[in-house]
């Protein structure tokens, strides 16, 4: 199958402002895909142009096999979005709403749309201007989820919405998942990302700067270690690979990074290891990585 | 709701016994600071046109008019037409300053009270419904902060705009009396439309519906004066604060005690504002919006969500102009009683060709009227589109297998037929009231119907103007409204200026000519339609090749 998306060296400025500059991005049919960045990176602008909203300046753009800037109203049939500032028509119902939306989509699940509106606890006869922004939000991804589609487009679904809420909405995209569908899901809430993706590109100021899978990322960084040893060895300290090293009596703890991860340890077991935890490297220090400060040159050690 | 969302808005109690809390003024200096900072290029365009204008006005008139003799023939001649009472109202002096203050007195005040109607609602509703109050409401700000300070500012532009025009008129050598009593008149109404637009807001949650509101305000103001003075019913005019301007008499009487009413008016509706505000959350209205349906089966496509869109407002107009058609219907037909008992007019009339041309001559002017605000309605379904763009409304749809040619089509629907309905429904009523007042119902009718018919492919120039300012200079759309102010104004000035031809050419509705007093031009109906449509079609264009904001 090819890809869902596939973008290839794409820029896009406004007016003297690069918003995307030589963008990649790939998202396979199938998976569920992070598309993770802070505020201001090209995100949304992604999507836009994703969407046949903006037309890309240069580079390639194909969508579920098509081109969306040509033939942006087919393949809008087959996808639906949810953008990331929800506003509405605020005359009409919640309710309406769904139904415009889902209709101009090309049709949607009576009987879906019911057992979301039950799984959301949204009252679809409010007027939309009534509506709170989480309100708002969950009657742009109950109209998005009720469709019939292939794709769905997600900008920051779940910043309004409270933790209750964004397990139910987990639990939909995993169940769009084992539908079949493709999910391109943007989002700066890690632990989100985390729970949900397959794989994930990381934007920086419109360059896609990373992309993979979970795993394969978190190759990319660092192991914490916390141990309390009966001798610490002397080596510790200079063995490549090791960071922040602080030594508290007995105890140490460090971070080191992946590759390097083998000889750290031999050298603790060396020592006798009392008490031992490590934690895998989450998406925030990859996160930071990328958007925090350079890497910090290694610190002195502590004595 | 789930125990970690915010309590529902619309749950809250809409009115309590809450007042206004114990500073409700506190923070109102920030906050005139404030609307001076977002409105000040619009309130430095509405201050300009109007004093500009106002002393263009008296320098073309001392140019024109130079002698009482000349000034007392117009005075006699045009101004005793009702096609011109409609609009100005009487003329209550002849120099100089007073045949000025005649001509620009009712549109003046007109021009004041936009002004002021839509700095205010601007301000308050429009703020607060965006959710920008209430960021600043969480600061240390009274709770009649946002209004005091719209209020002021909408006040003190009024008030600066009659002082500059006094100041103007006086600089030209105009009688510092008259130009100071003129321009506190002209202040005036705006003064009382801020206090309308104040009310207004209190009352409706949308701000659209709070301008309709206020607009329909100042509509039912202008027609009550038009009946009066055209009538002759004295009464009617002095319930209208647009008659009051011409009853100061400036440079006659320089009554300035009619002043006082505009201010007793403004300050008793803004009492109730004020009363309101202290009875109603923020957000919600004294008129709460109610639940609505589930779901909606008809609404299925762009054309019947542009249906529910423009629906409300369509109505809204659709009223106003059948008021308006049954208002020139009921008073054209007195045009030629009101003057027959004046032998200087008997010749004037003479020379114009009978009385009947008389008629023919409100029922143009009413015609004129008209095919603006036709033009306005048309300019406003167009540019519905452009709110829908900047508020993120279209980008969701156009994410929907709906294209930007069908989105735009729905809203291009009303514009187009919505401004021919508007004007088919008031030509109707004006030839139907004409008809048989007039003694011979088909040409009556006939008449009517057609004075206001002229005007339709002006406006649609107008619609196909704002469709391109849209699809191409997004940015730039307000240029529809000054290209309509522009209309406007050489409309109902160009004559009096003697302004060249070819500048009078520019506006569409110059060539639609005064239907009935003239036959209909069709090639230029023919021509301005094609117009219409080229710059609706390069709308469209443009608008299919540009990006799109928003969402």
């Amino acid at each position: 199958m090819t890809a869902a998306i596939s973008m290839s060296e794409v820029d896009k400025a406004f007016g003297h402002i690069k918003a995307l500059s030589g963008l990649d991005l790939t998202v396979e049919t199938g998976e569920v895909h992070g598309f993770l960045g802070p505020n201001g990176a090209g995100k949304s602008t992604t999507i836009r142009v994703l969407l046949g909203l903006l037309r890309a300046d240069a580079g390639r753009v194909e969508l579920l096999g098509g081109d969306p800037w040509t033939q942006a109203t087919d393949l809008h049939r087959r996808l639906a979005y949810v953008p990331g500032e929800v506003s509405l028509w605020p005359n009409l119902t919640g309710g309406e709403v769904i139904d415009l939306i889902g209709r101009l989509r090309g049709g949607i699940d009576t009987v879906r749309r019911a057992d979301l509106l039950e799984r959301f606890e949204l009252d679809p006869t409010k007027k939309s201007r009534t509506y709170s922004k989480g309100n708002r939000q969950k009657v742009a991804i109950v109209a998005a989820l009720a469709s019939d589609v292939d794709l769905l487009i997600l900008d920051e679904p779940t910043s309004g919405l409270d933790p209750l809420m964004e397990a139910v909405f987990q639990d939909c995209i995993n169940a769009e998942r084992d539908r079949g569908r493709t999910v391109l899901l943007s989002s700066h809430i890690l632990s989100e990302v985390e729970a949900l993706c397959d794989r994930v590109s990381i934007i920086r100021t419109g360059t896609v700067v990373e992309t993979g899978t979970l795993t394969q990322l978190r190759h990319l960084t660092r192991t914490s270690i916390s141990a309390e040893l009966s001798d610490v060895p002397g080596g510790l300290a200079t063995t490549p690979g090791v960071h922040d090293l602080v030594r508290e009596g007995q105890r140490v703890h460090f971070d080191v990074e992946a590759e390097h991860l083998d000889t750290a340890l031999k050298l603790l077991v060396a020592g006798g290891v009392r008490t031992l935890t490590s934690q895998p490297p989450t998406l925030e220090e990859l996160f930071l990585r990328h958007y925090g400060d350079a890497d910090p040159e290694p610190e002195p050690v502590a004595s | 709701m789930t125990s970690t969302t915010l309590p529902d808005r619309a749950a809250a109690p809409a009115t309590h016994a809450g007042g206004l809390g114990p500073h409700p003024l506190a923070g109102t200096g920030t906050m005139i600071r404030l609307a001076l900072r977002r409105e000040r290029i619009a309130l430095l365009s509405w201050v300009l046109v109007v004093v500009v204008v106002a002393s263009s006005t008296v320098a073309a008139i001392a140019q024109l008019y130079p002698d009482e003799a000349s000034r007392a023939a117009l005075a006699g001649g045009i101004a005793a037409n009702p096609a011109f009472l409609v609009i100005t109202g009487p003329i209550s002096d002849t120099s100089i300053g007073g045949v000025s203050a005649w001509r620009m007195g009712v549109i003046g005040g007109i021009f004041v009270s936009l002004m002021a109607l839509f700095t205010v609602i601007r301000r308050t509703r429009a703020d607060e419904e965006a959710g920008r109050t209430e960021l600043v409401a969480a600061g240390v700000l009274g709770r009649a902060a946002p209004l005091a300070a719209a209020v002021v500012v909408a006040g003190a532009a009024s008030l600066l705009i009659g002082l500059l025009v006094a100041a103007a008129w006086s600089a030209q050598g105009e009688d510092v009396a008259g130009s100071l009593a003129f321009g506190l008149a002209l202040a005036g109404p705006g003064l009382v439309f801020t206090a309308v637009a104040a009310l207004a807001a209190q009352l409706v949650e949308s701000a659209r519906a709070a301008t309709g509101i206020a607009g329909a305000a100042l509509g039912v103001v202008f027609g009550l004066r038009a009946i009066g003075d055209v009538g002759g019913v004295d009464a009617l005019s002095w319930l209208s604060p647009l008659g009051w301007v011409g009853q100061v008499q400036a440079f006659g009487g320089n009554r300035w005690w009619v002043l006082l009413l505009f201010v007793a008016l403004a300050g008793l509706l803004l009492w109730a504002a004020v009363v309101l505000l202290g009875r109603r959350d923020l957000g919600l209205a004294i008129w709460a919006a109610r639940p609505g349906p589930a779901t909606n089966a008809r609404l299925r496509s762009p054309w019947a969500l542009a249906l529910r869109l423009h629906r409300g407002s369509f109505v809204g107009w659709l009223v106003g102009f059948v008021a308006f058609g049954a208002a020139t219907g009921a008073i054209a037909d007195s045009a030629d009683s009101l003057l027959n008992d004046s032998p200087q007019m008997t010749e004037y009339l003479a020379k114009l060709g009978g009385t009947s041309a008389l008629v023919d001559a409100v029922l143009a002017a009413d015609g004129g009227i008209a095919g603006i605000l036709a033009g306005v309605y048309a300019i406003t379904a167009v540019l519905r589109m452009a709110t829908e763009e900047t508020a993120g409304r279209a980008a969701p749809v156009l994410a929907t297998s709906v294209g930007r040619i069908r989105w735009t089509v729905g809203h291009l629907g009303f514009a187009f037929a919505g401004s021919a309905v508007l004007l088919l429904a008031g030509g109707v009523v004006t030839g139907l009231l004409h008809g048989l007042r007039s003694g011979d119902f088909g040409h009556g009718f006939t008449d009517g119907v057609a004075s206001m018919l002229a005007p339709i492919p002006a406006a649609w120039v107008m619609a196909g103007l704002a469709m391109l300012l849209f699809g191409a200079l997004p940015r730039l759309t307000s240029l529809a409204w000054a290209a309509l102010a522009g209309a406007l104004l050489l409309g109902q000035l160009g004559r009096l200026l003697q302004l060249p031809q070819w500048l009078m050419d520019l506006s569409p509705f110059t060539h639609v000519g005064p239907v009935p007093a003239e036959p209909t031009n069709w090639t230029a109906t023919l021509i301005l339609t094609l117009i219409a449509v080229v710059l609706t079609a390069a709308g469209i264009a443009g608008f299919r090749r540009r990006d799109v904001a928003g969402g």
